[in-house]
């Protein structure tokens, strides 16, 4: 293997599995950061450091590394790079060089984010980054806004590159309706993408212009107002939860068919009703993370009429994913456990959030722990499954080899048993009253159990995504030879030698007009 | 099978829909009525939250058993080794559509207008009510009484009276959060944002911050203290008479420290 030809390399493989590669360190250095909160939270008082700046440096980190340097990377990065030119039929993307310009900027925004722990004054703005707080900090808030501008920049030109790629590099007789769900819900993600990212840009460009060019968009002794802040930062970062959202559930409908071996249960309501309902919807519903923020009422009125019909996109897919598994003949392999696991975590995640789509409910709620226990099930780990689980679906295409499946199963199932304790009690205590963002909780004692209870669940989840990792390293080097289509799939990237040469495919692939991606047939 | 499940699902939005229908009658009547005591939010956010929960619960254990039904009826084994579904015809596709659009429409506005209605009993201050000013800041909760009486970090205030926090920031934003009276609302700089409890009995709240504002953010606590409204009474007067002594002309020395007395007060309490 030539290191050369890694880092120049412009084939969309390649530059997928590079995403891959940085957004799983990233991930692994967000879930230490993790670790070491749970670990401080353990007991009253100070635990593993006396200084409550250095806990909101970790929780900075988990939050803005694990939303722009692990989910949406991994999923709008390595699965699309990898699995849309594949799927689609086409030989690359239709930018290959654009293509390794956005890997490589990822990774400038994955180390500026991880800079965080050498320079003197870190960040310490949560991954939201509100004024006035982030205006009058110490810590180095340009750091924050150049980490998402080089990170949503990346994102924009990749979204523009895939948009391109799918309108115009289709196998011939691919036609849209035989797409597979993961490209319709990508390309969706892609389009939140191009229309909100520019809009988070403005935000945290004008934080650190307040900062530190003297500017007053946000300072309401020379004009400003604090707010605007909050709602231009909310009209991206709740569209960026189905930025996650799509792909990852896209991810969860390729594993469950492929695995059930059964046609994906109305595919027309999925993509016109699910992906097109939630795109309609996204922008739409912001001023849900505002509810207590001291908004207009009648907005927050209506924005919850807005968030409630969240629920019916939602559900059309819910119902696709659970009618694909009726009549199946399900085969209880890793990649299916890590879907079956989303099904479920979505589930508990999805209702939880009912509650919290009402005003009135939020106010009790709001910035507890049962917000941080909702969104942890609903998108957090529910979108790590589905990544856990597409890395395992597509390693035999990726490596040309198998991973071990006992150790995959028993990852899996340690990583669930952890993560329902952790979020489980944390929804709980959150309902009792547990703030979060909270270094140390005397004034709340009557929670220590719960949360020595908590860290117990976070190391063992960490043991479970540990033993994931560790099977795709050695599956990588030694695994068994897997074959071209060790699933049996009739979806395109399965059609050709694993792993892909360069070019995709030996000869150019052309569809027959009664295929279809999830068309199983028996033998 | 199908049309068996077809039907269940007719039945449930049928029930979504009567429920909707007999929910909105009242709750615009419930706005017109003039309310005889005054009302009090925690216990109907109490009653909604459970409500809301029992649903939520009751929807998840059905959904989870159906597809854990499913997943084991559809494992795989010899006979099945591929999946058996059909097609659906074009009805039926349009039907998968419109039949759950409407389920989940029902419950959403069903759960909308409940939400809304506890709504107005948040936000609707009751005209009896004791307006306090709240400055919020680095890390404190500074509260001052209509007759001028300051407090800092905990408010003192008569079981029975509705108490409305007028509430600003002098540098970060804050959320004034009341655990036991289920009620946020955030603080920040150039606004006046509001909220309101009903203290109905003696006893202590925990008041803490639920908004990220600065390195000690988990420590920003105070107490709301309610008293009976005689004992109230003569608390306040106690301090109405240390108010008037520091806001004296003659003795310049209080005047200088104008928040001592209340932080001597409150220790005292």
């Amino acid at each position: 293997m030539n290191l050369k030809e890694w880092i120049f390399t412009t084939d969309h493989k390649r530059v997928g599995v590079l995403y891959l590669i940085g957004s799983i360190a990233a991930f692994a250095v967000a879930g230490i950061m993790a670790l070491l909160m749970r670990a401080e939270l353990s007991t009253i008082g100070p635990t593993i450091t006396a200084n409550p700046t250095q806990y909101n440096v970790w929780l900075y980190t988990h939050g803005a590394v694990m939303i722009l340097g692990f989910q949406i990377p991994a999923l709008t990065g390595f699965f699309a790079n990898f699995c849309i030119p594949l799927m689609i039929g086409a030989k690359d993307v239709a930018f290959p060089r654009v293509n390794a310009l956005s890997v490589w900027l990822f990774y400038v925004g994955v180390i500026l984010a991880l800079l965080t722990f050498f320079i003197p004054d870190p960040p310490d703005v949560m991954w939201t980054g509100y004024p006035p707080y982030s205006t009058i900090t110490t810590g180095n808030t340009a750091m924050y806004s150049f980490t998402v501008l080089i990170l949503g920049f990346a994102s924009i030109i990749g979204g523009v590159n895939f948009l391109t790629t799918v309108a115009y590099m289709r196998a011939p007789g691919l036609t849209l309706n035989k797409l597979n769900i993961f490209v319709w819900c990508t390309l969706a993600a892609f389009v939140l993408q191009l229309i909100f990212v520019p809009v988070l840009g403005t935000a945290v460009s004008l934080i650190s212009m307040d900062k530190y060019l003297g500017t007053n968009f946000f300072d309401p002794t020379k004009g400003g107002d604090v707010l605007t802040y909050q709602n231009l930062f909310w009209f991206y970062s709740h569209p960026a939860v189905y930025v996650i959202f799509l792909p990852f559930i896209g991810v969860v409908y390729e594993i469950i068919a492929a695995h059930a071996k059964n046609m994906v249960f109305n595919y027309k309501m999925v993509v016109y009703g699910g992906v097109g309902g939630i795109v309609l919807l996204a922008g739409e519903v912001w001023v849900h993370h505002l509810y207590v923020s001291g908004m207009a009422d009648w907005l927050r009125i209506g924005q919850m009429v807005t968030t409630l019909m969240i629920s019916i996109p939602v559900g059309l897919m819910m119902i696709g994913l659970i009618g694909t598994l009726y009549k199946g003949s399900i085969a209880f392999t890793t990649p299916m456990l890590y879907a079956l696991g989303v099904v479920f975590l979505f589930l508990i995640g999805g209702l939880t959030g009912i509650p919290l789509a009402v005003p009135s409910l939020t106010i009790g709620v709001s910035d507890t722990y049962y917000v941080v226990g909702h969104f942890h099930y609903v998108m957090a780990v529910a979108g790590t499954f589905a990544i856990f689980g597409g890395v395992y679906h597509w390693f035999p295409k990726m490596t040309g080899r198998m991973y071990n499946e006992f150790w995959g199963k028993l990852g899996f199932w340690i990583t669930f048993v952890g993560v329902n304790i952790v979020f489980w009690i944390m929804m709980d205590v959150g309902v009792k009253g547990m703030p979060r963002r909270y270094y140390d909780y005397a004034h709340f004692p009557q929670f220590e159990g719960a949360h020595q209870w908590m860290t117990v669940g976070a190391a063992i989840l960490a043991v479970g995504f540990t033993i994931a990792i560790l099977n795709w390293i050695l599956g990588a080097i030694n695994g068994k030879p897997s074959g071209d289509n060790p699933w049996g799939s009739p979806s395109l990237e399965w059609s050709t030698v694993s792993p892909p040469p360069h070019g995709n495919w030996p000869s150019p692939p052309s569809v027959a007009e009664d295929w279809h991606p999830y068309g199983f047939k028996k033998g | 099978m199908k049309g068996k499940r077809m039907h269940e699902t007719i039945r449930r939005a049928a029930a979504g829909l009567t429920a909707l229908i007999l929910t909105v009658p009242a709750w615009a009547a419930g706005g017109d009525k003039a309310a005889p005591a005054t009302p009090d939010p925690a216990r109907d956010w109490d009653h909604l939250w459970n409500e809301v929960i029992l649903d939520i619960t009751i929807i998840g254990i059905l959904f989870a058993i159906v597809t854990a039904w499913f997943i084991w009826q559809a494992r795989r084994r010899p006979g099945n080794e591929v999946g058996a579904s059909v097609p659906l015809s074009p009805a039926s596709a349009v039907g998968w559509v419109v039949i759950p659009i409407f389920v989940f429409l029902s419950i959403d506005l069903y759960t909308a207008a409940n939400g809304w209605v506890l709504w107005n009993t948040f936000r609707d201050v009751p005209a009896n009510r004791m307006e306090v000013k709240l400055e919020a800041g680095m890390y404190s909760w500074d509260y001052t009484y209509p007759n001028g009486v300051r407090t800092q970090n905990e408010l003192v205030v008569p079981a029975g009276t509705p108490v409305v926090l007028r509430m600003t920031s002098r540098d970060t934003l804050h959320s004034h959060y009341i655990p036991d009276f289920r009620v946020k609302e955030d603080s920040m700089p150039g606004r006046i944002t509001y909220l309101w409890f009903n203290p109905t009995k003696p006893g202590e709240h925990i008041v803490t911050c639920a908004e990220y504002c600065g390195v000690m953010h988990g420590y920003m606590a105070g107490r709301i203290i309610v008293k009976a409204p005689d004992e109230y009474a003569a608390w306040m007067k106690g301090e109405e008479i240390r108010l008037a002594a520091a806001n004296a002309p003659e003795p310049a020395p209080a005047a200088t420290k104008p928040t001592k007395p209340a932080k001597s007060a409150a220790k005292k309490t």
